[in-house]
């Protein structure tokens, strides 16, 4: 019952992408309502979606790495609702689409919704400690979302060749402007995330704490270097997907290092 | 009755033609009146001179044009009339056309917009005007908003200045915080410099090989004046370098720029360079941060922005097509009650006047 309120959900985010790509084909790109509607909708589907499974489990539904996405593709559309619209990033709900379509996607198809007997016992440290990461993860996919929208702005004024969507992407300055902020709250989420790691009395897997310290370490180092000017906006971009890109790989093996320690 | 528009424009008459009536003293209530017409509007441009009007009985284009000519006070005989006459459904298509933009040189340019908008004031002030013209203008207006908002027809610059003013918004956004710096003060120049004005900068210095010319060009702008042999360290400061000067050799390169930018690693810099021959150094556009764009490289963003335009006139003559309909289907139905109406005029108002009220 629960996969229905998902797979609707995920049609929502193929809309904004189907609904995307034939604008930006037919050079009427208007991104703004349609899509803020349908990543809307889709969002209220994922939570619909989290909130049964949660009440099933008796726990915050992140209990292997189907539920991980799922819960993953709902941080990022939660802080494209916040971030978006509020800085006037219209044109970033065309770019998380695709991204939440992918995890989504990927969490329908793949054989992942296994159902392993949780070997640890519900602890609201450990809840805690794993949904702010994945809030903080979703805050870095925005990151990186914003990222490649520089990226590609900064492409077309370099080669003076300017697609119609140059029109609709957010000024240069602006867009690094949300870049850091949403590095800021990243890093803060995942600091708090990591400290609160410490409080789960659960012992976690060494290579797993080094990694997450050297995630944490990228971003702390990103955004030094930011600070003091050491890097130039463009790089800061590109590091942005870098950064997210190892998020997604830490995630990852946490979750498939976690999911062999219970195979029997 | 009768709804109809005759005109010339820039796709029927030459320049020469264009001003002989354009300057004339024809205005819409002399046309109204010596022509018979129920209703009539005069809008002229720089590009067209057009009457629209409605009539109980059919009148000629020359009747019309002889109204035109008579205000001109030159002989008719000397010119070639390249007057065309759209009637009904065609006249509204043109005008919903003229007022979004799709029929002028520039396709997509909004001054036209407003041009009609003054026309049918003046109409409207002097009582040329009735309910029949009213709705077509206040509905063309509409389309023309419409046509706007749901395209991409009015999108990108055309010209030196607003290629340059639409690249620094694309680049820093709001320009008021931007520092801006005019080397060499050429007409070019003071165009764009107005065009970066005109959106809100207020930081503008002047340097010139001449420190009068500059002093003067800064006066006229309202900026400062910058001694040439300082411009250079101004780079380490400005966000936005416009230069045209008449330097043989570049006056900026990569080298010299080099040093600068460490100093402004987090803050882009856009050089605009109108001079022929260039005064950057087309290296310098290598540089992280710094975007140059030479004459040419502006041009070629205003021919890619007209290409923009024209793909979008099919989507906007779909909106078009859309309102003639549905417009020309509502004021048929005005225009035969007002015919009934009118035949037996004891029946009381005009109907159509009624259902504007």
């Amino acid at each position: 019952m629960d996969r229905y309120f998902l797979i609707a959900s995920t049609f929502c985010f193929l809309a904004a992408v189907v609904h995307t790509v034939m604008e930006v084909r037919a050079k009427v790109f208007r991104p703004m309502r349609f899509n803020f509607l349908a990543i809307g909708l889709g969002f209220i589907f994922q939570t619909a979606f989290l909130w049964i499974r949660g009440q099933k489990l008796g726990r915050c539904p992140i209990t292997n790495l189907f539920e991980v996405f799922v819960f993953l593709a709902w941080s990022v559309a939660l802080v494209y609702m916040l971030v978006g619209p509020a800085y006037r990033l219209s044109l970033m709900g065309a770019f998380t689409a695709p991204l939440v379509l992918l995890l989504q996607g990927f969490a329908l198809i793949a054989p992942i919704d296994t159902r392993n007997a949780v070997t640890v016992p519900a602890n609201s440290w450990l809840e805690f400690h794993a949904s702010i990461s994945l809030v903080a993860y979703g805050v870095f996919a925005l990151a990186c979302i914003a990222g490649v929208m520089y990226l590609l702005q900064e492409r077309q004024l370099k080669t003076h060749h300017l697609h119609s969507i140059f029109y609709h992407l957010p000024p240069l300055t602006n867009l690094f402007a949300v870049i850091t902020r949403l590095l800021w709250w990243g890093f803060a989420l995942y600091t708090v995330g990591i400290v609160s790691g410490f409080f789960t009395g659960h012992p976690l897997p060494r290579i797993q704490v080094v990694a997450a310290i050297a995630l944490w370490l990228l971003y702390a180092a990103i955004l030094q270097a930011r600070h003091l000017k050491w890097l130039a906006p463009k790089r800061v971009a590109a590091l942005c997907i870098i950064g997210f890109s190892a998020a997604l790989a830490l995630l990852w093996g946490i979750t498939f290092t976690a999911e062999l320690h219970r195979v029997p | 009755m009768n709804l109809f528009c005759i005109g010339l424009s820039h796709h029927t008459a030459n320049v020469a033609t264009r001003e002989q009536f354009a300057g004339g003293n024809a205005t819409a209530e002399s046309i109204a009146r010596q022509a018979g017409c129920a209703e009539a509007l005069l809008l002229t441009t720089c590009n067209r001179v057009e009457v629209y009007a409605v009539s109980d009985k059919r009148i000629s284009t020359d009747e019309i044009t002889r109204c035109l000519i008579a205000q001109t006070n030159r002989n008719p005989d000397n010119y070639a009339l390249p007057f065309y006459r759209y009637e009904d459904n065609k006249c509204v298509q043109h005008l919903f056309r003229v007022a979004s933009g799709l029929d002028s040189m520039v396709v997509g340019e909004s001054e036209i917009f407003g041009q009609a908008k003054k026309a049918y004031e003046s109409a409207r002030t002097s009582g040329a005007v009735g309910p029949y013209l009213h709705r077509l203008f206040q509905r063309a207006f509409r389309v023309a908003k419409q046509v706007r908002t749901h395209t991409d027809i009015a999108r990108g610059a055309v010209s030196v200045g607003s290629v340059a003013v639409e690249l620094a918004q694309r680049i820093f956004g709001k320009l008021s915080e931007c520092k801006v710096l005019v080397l060499g003060a050429g007409e070019t120049s003071e165009r764009t410099t107005r065009a970066l004005l005109s959106r809100g900068v207020t930081d503008l210095r002047v340097s010139n090989r001449s420190l009068d010319r500059a002093r003067e060009l800064a006066q006229t702008v309202g900026g400062r004046a910058v001694a040439f042999d300082d411009w250079v360290a101004q780079c380490r400061e400005i966000d936005i370098l416009l230069t045209s000067t008449a330097s043989e050799m570049p006056l900026l390169t990569a080298e010299i720029l080099a040093p600068m930018l460490w100093e402004r690693v987090d803050r882009p810099l856009f050089i605009i360079d109108i001079a022929v021959p260039r005064d950057v150094d087309p290296s310098v556009n290598e540089m992280e941060g710094v975007y140059l764009y030479d004459i040419d490289s502006i041009r070629s963003v205003a021919e890619q922005s007209l290409a923009l335009r024209r793909q979008q006139v099919a989507a906007a003559e779909a909106i078009i097509a859309d309102h003639v309909t549905d417009f020309f289907d509502s004021i048929s139905q005005g225009l035969n009650r007002f015919s009934h109406a009118a035949e037996h005029s004891s029946l009381g108002e005009n109907p159509l006047r009624a259902s504007e009220l």
